[in-house]
Formats: structure tokens, sequence, C-alpha cells
């Protein structure tokens, strides 16, 4: 049994900020990440794996994006995926959802078209869109199921506990599908030297457009429906009183009392 | 359009079996897929083709074309409450943006309600200013699922021709969108703060990207609809108005069950995630700051004073210390509450995108140099484990007096 997990590479949460004067993004110092969402749904692909030792299953992790993305396709290999694929090339630059879940489904249809699941992320943390994996799935024609929280094997079928607004789900459906993680350990783990070590006899495998027969139709900004028209800086609002209550908290209760009071929210 | 790959195709017939149309055939002499008029592009036969021998070609429209997408399309999303449906409230609120511009552009407001036994939804629709319903009713819709509403939704886009069409960015809604997008090769900006018509009648999508820490305006100029989503309470609901009538289109919806590949086999209400922060007037919101599990407690006690739900910040639900259902964020809920009260909370900009529409603001923080402060009507530089139970207590006693004063 084959396992996909498409994951992304994403700036650490909090770190990037805006330069006000110049509108521009400031992204120095601010170290890349596996977005935490892709490793739940790396440790859900390892769990399982574990959990069926009869079924045989093989973790395979792809990724796009440019060359240093390498470095999270290497923990995802260190946490016990057992192949990695990066679709790396100019020609996937400034794909939007579109375009980017079309390379990734021409990736799974070229690296593993006898795959049986696809786990992602429910969502990217620095994007936060959430729209790439369904978009991935549609591509590929596959059934998809998002905001799973656990997940189980039972013949030819997945079933999915996933995340409602009331509460929870259990769904099932059909493999080949795909499946969005929202929850995981929550625990950042450290992977033994013996898993980094052996991390770097597995594949690492740079893939081009042109390897996944990918032209300008199909990934890049030609390819991309919507375009970025103006970037700017969020509008700030004017700030109101400030009052330093650091050496008197009750004189400093009292007064955000006076002023609940005064704007009637007691 | 669809294009059939003769080579490919062996007349197996599924396609046909799936079409929820009737629109494409395997004559008994040809034995080959035959695509008729009345196919709309859904995509259910290029998924269902074990053969591959079934595509969907499309090129990108030029400006003329462009034109004949006309309206605004809003998906109807609705929900069940006490097992009677109930509109979205999400849905309101894009019918007030939605009727902004369908006046700017001079065209129509329809909503779609797709589900069973719905259309006592309509008239609340109209009120709210739809000019126009179009209600595809069937049992297989009664529940979500991603493929039967994608189906349907899809169908009615490509046979009405809209040029915008809107989706509440629910749970749904973000499970829907993509997969309309994609199927019939669309733009989708998830998430959009601001919807705006520019002089070339395109809409202007604004969204914050990287994180929130900028805000990005989108443009979809080369296909039509072009479509976004929107979160809760990030417009404002307009004034509903009794009087108001409008014009039900029905659509006749084919669905089959095998074309509906996911199962609901249970559906679990958990009580404590039922909290709905969204719909909130008073927030009492905890972050980082609170630096313990029990710590909580005291910001409880202080919401249930005030009658306010407790909220919170990411760095609380990573740990686990809240359930997500109170998280407020970009990856969280939307809020807009009369009083936001932030304690211990520092304000990135993820979450500042999920509060800054609440009326009033009040930030308490020790760090005087808290992000949040920038948008607080009232801020507090402190220790908010000393604050707090002081406010909680001062509550009390007011509530306390104003009690003996009603007896």
């Amino acid at each position: 049994m084959k396992i996909i997990v498409l994951v992304k590479q994403v700036p650490e949460a909090d770190k990037v900020a805006v330069n006000p004067e110049t509108g521009t993004l400031i992204r120095e110092g601010v170290a890349s990440i596996l977005n935490p969402f892709c490793e739940y749904a790396l440790d859900e692909a390892v769990r399982l794996k574990e959990e069926y030792p009869e079924k045989e299953i093989e973790v395979i992790a792809i990724s796009m994006g440019p060359p240093q993305a390498k470095s999270a396709l290497m923990r995802c290999l260190e946490l016990g995926a057992d192949r990695a694929y990066l679709l790396s090339d100019r020609k996937f630059a400034g794909s939007d959802v579109w375009a980017t879940s079309n390379a990734l489904s021409l990736g799974v249809k070229k690296l593993v078209p006898d795959f049986d699941l696809i786990l992602t992320g429910k969502q990217a943390i620095d994007g936060d869109t959430a729209q790439v994996p369904p978009e991935t799935a549609e591509h590929l024609g596959i059934p998809q199921i998002t905001y799973g929280v656990n997940t189980k094997i039972e013949n030819k079928k997945i079933v999915v506990k996933r995340e409602t607004e009331e509460g929870y789900q259990i769904v099932s459906t059909r493999l080949p599908a795909l499946v969005t993680m929202s929850k995981g350990s929550n625990i950042r783990r450290m992977p033994s030297m013996k898993q980094i070590l052996e991390a770097r006899k597995k594949t690492l495998e740079i893939v081009s457009a042109e390897d996944i027969g990918a032209d300008d139709t199909k990934v890049g900004l030609n390819a991309s429906p919507t375009q970025v028209a103006k970037v700017f800086a969020p509008p700030e609002k004017g700030g109101g009183e400030i009052i330093d209550g650091r050496e008197e908290p009750k004189l400093a209760a009292k007064k955000i009392f006076d002023f609940l009071i005064a704007n009637n929210f007691i | 359009m669809l294009i059939v790959d003769m080579e490919k195709c062996i007349g197996c017939g599924i396609c046909e079996k799936v079409c929820p149309f009737g629109a494409i055939i395997v004559p008994t002499d040809t034995k080959k897929a035959k695509v008729l008029e009345n196919c709309t592009l859904c995509g259910t036969c290029v998924n269902a083709c074990p053969y591959g021998a079934l595509t969907i070609e499309r090129k990108t429209v030029s400006k003329e074309q462009l034109s004949q997408y006309t309206g605004v399309f809003i998906w109807g999303e609705w929900e069940k409450r006490e097992n009677i449906p109930h509109i979205k409230n999400v849905v309101l609120e894009l019918l007030g943006k939605g009727r902004e511009l369908a006046d700017r552009v001079n065209e129509e407001l329809t909503v779609v309600l797709a589900g069973y036994n719905v259309e006592q939804l309509v008239s609340t629709l109209f009120h709210h200013g739809a000019d126009k319903v179009i209600l595809a009713e069937h049992e297989l819709l009664e529940a979500y699922t991603t493929d039967g509403y994608a189906t349907v939704i899809s169908s009615i886009i490509a046979a009405k021709k809209p040029s915008i069409v809107l989706y509440g960015a629910t749970p749904n809604g973000r499970d829907l969108a993509p997969r309309v997008a994609a199927r019939l090769g669309l733009g989708l900006t998830a998430d959009c703060t601001g919807l705006d018509i520019d002089k070339e009648n395109q809409l202007v999508q604004t969204r914050p990207a990287f994180g929130g820490n900028i805000m990005a305006s989108i443009l979809s100029p080369y296909t039509r609809p072009q479509m976004s989503t929107v979160r809760p309470n990030v417009f404002k609901k307009p004034k509903e108005d009794k009087t108001k009538e409008g014009k039900t289109e029905i659509f006749e919806v084919k669905l089959k069950r095998s074309s509906i590949r996911t199962r609901i086999l249970e559906e679990i209400h958990v009580l404590d995630e039922v909290v709905n922060i969204e719909e909130a007037d008073k927030l009492v919101s905890v972050g980082r700051g609170i630096e313990s599990k029990e710590n909580i407690k005291i910001a409880q006690e202080l919401a249930e004073a005030m009658g306010a739900t407790l909220s919170g910040s990411r760095a609380l639900v990573d740990i686990g210390w809240l359930p997500h259902a109170r998280q407020v964020g970009q990856s969280g809920k939307t809020v807009s509450p009369n009083l936001y009260l932030a304690f211990g909370i520092s304000g990135a900009v993820q979450h500042l995108v999920g509060m800054k529409s609440s009326d009033v603001i009040v930030a308490v923080n020790n760090d005087p140099e808290a992000p949040i402060f920038k948008v607080a009507n009232l801020s507090v530089i402190g220790d908010i484990l000393k604050i707090i139970p002081e406010l909680t207590k001062l509550v009390r006693e007011y509530n306390t007096k104003k009690e003996s004063e009603e007896i």
C-alpha cells in the first residue's frame, strides 16, 4: 500500500514582518519549517504504517517549492517517510492555488501512479487558504475528506473522524482518496541520531516540470487564474488611551472597570 | 468543452450512468461516448471514466466573452438547528456585500439554495436583499457531501454563467469552493476581508497574505466567474426588510447515490465545542500571558461575572489548553463582538485579523511594545494575573449591589 503525504515548507509563524515604510516583507533571519499541519499528516501516515504492518505501507513525501524546501522533505524522511520528491523548477514560479494543485496532481500521477491514499495538512500556516488539497483531489478525480483528526483503514476503505462545527463526524470513503488532517500529537518530536543517519540514505529526488509533463498552460504564473494586483501593509487602527498599571494592578483594574461601566458593558 | 478521446474510449457506458443530466450517451452503433448539447461541464464523467478518455478543455476567455457572464451568486449554506433548517448568518452577511457589488455593476443578486425541504428559507433571502433564488432540491442533498454539492453547484454555475460567486468560508464552504474551482478551472481567493469592483468591472478581492502581515489585492482577469470565500463576521448583516420579494427559479437536480463517494456514518455533537464565539457580544480572550492551564480559570471567572464568553489565541489552542472552537485568529474564528477584552495576547497579525473589527477593544499586556495596543481603545500595561482577579472582584461587587438595589 502506498500513502503519499503532500507537504509545504513555510516561514516560521509570527516571524515575518512588513517594513512599514516600504511595505515589503522582511524575511531575513526567518527560519523555514515543515508546515505543522503537514507534520500531523506525516505522523498519521507513519502511524498507519506501524498499525498495519501486513499492508506493507510505503510513505512517500512530495512537495513543490524552491530547492531549499529539500530541508522540509529531509525532516519528513527523518520522521519516517520512505522516500521523497521535490517538484522544483523555475517554471512552477508564480503558481496560484489552481496551478499548484495541478502541478502536485501531475507529480502524483507521474511519480506514484498506484497510490492508495493521500494525506495532507488542512492548510499551510503562511497562506491559510486550505484550498490546495481539495483542488488536488479534484484534479486527480478522487474523493476528499477534510479536517480529519484520526484515520482507520478498513479493507479498501478509509474511515475518518473529522471535525465539524458541531463536534465530529465519522465519514468513510473508498480508496484512493485524499484526507486533510487538522490535528496531531502537537509534540514536535526530535528524530533520533539513528533516524537522522538513516534519512540520509533514503531517496530525495528533485523533479522538474518537464519530468512530470507540465507546461506553462498547466503550471506557473501564466496558468494561474488569479493574479496579485497589489500588496500593501495592513491599516492600523488608531491607538486609544494607554495606562501603565505595572506598579498598581488594583488601580489598573479599577480603570478598566470604569471604562466598561462608562461604555455600558457591565 | 468536453472532449472524448476516441482511442481511449471503449464504450463501457460508465459516463452515461453517472451523468446527472443525461448529457453523455454511448450509442449502440458507434460504441463511443457522445456529448450532447445539454452538457454543463460539471466534470462528473471525467472523474468516473476509468480509461482517462474524457477531458474538459478550458480556454481563457477573451474580454468580450467575459461580458457574457453576469450577476452575483452566493452559495446559500444552511444548517439544521433542532431539526429545522436555518440559513447561515454568513449568507446574510454576504447578501449585504453582494447587494452592494451587484448594484455597482447593475446586475442581479442571486442565492443558490441547494438542499432538501429548504423552500421555507427563500423568503428570508429576499428580505435580506436577494433578487432571485435558484432552488435546487434533492433528497441526496439533505446533508452536505463534497461530491453531491460540488456537482450541483458546478452545474448551476456552468449553466447560468454568473460573473461572481461568493461562499462563506465555513468548514463546508472551504470544502466545496476549491472543488468547484478546480472542476471549472477558475480562480478562487480564500478568506477575503474586502471585496470591491474596479473601473473595468472586475472583482477586487483583498485578503491577508503571508500570515496576515501584508494585504494583497487579487484579480481573476481571464476567467469567469470570479470566486471568493469570506469568513463569518467580516461583513455586516443587512437590515431585514420583510416587504421585499423576488423570483424563485427551480433547478432540476438529477443526482445518483453512486456519484456521492463518501458516507457519513455517525454525527457526534460535542457540548463544550458547540460554544460559538462568533456570535458572542462580549469576549474575554486569553493568550500566552496566562502562563498555565490552571490560570485560565481566573479568566473564565471574569467572563462568567461579565456574561461574556471565553476565547483565546492560537498559542493556547496549540498546546491544548483551550479547544479549537474557542480560537480567535486567522486559523481559528473571526469575531466582531461589541467588546473584546484581550489578556496576555501580544497580537500577532494572524490574531489581529481575527478580531480587529470588534467595536471596542481593551488590551492588557506586560509588554509595552505589544502590537495589540495598536488596535486597542484602552491599553493597560501590567500583570494580567494580578489585574484579572481584581477586575472580577469589582464586577462581582457591582453585580451584587445592583441585584440588591433591584430587590
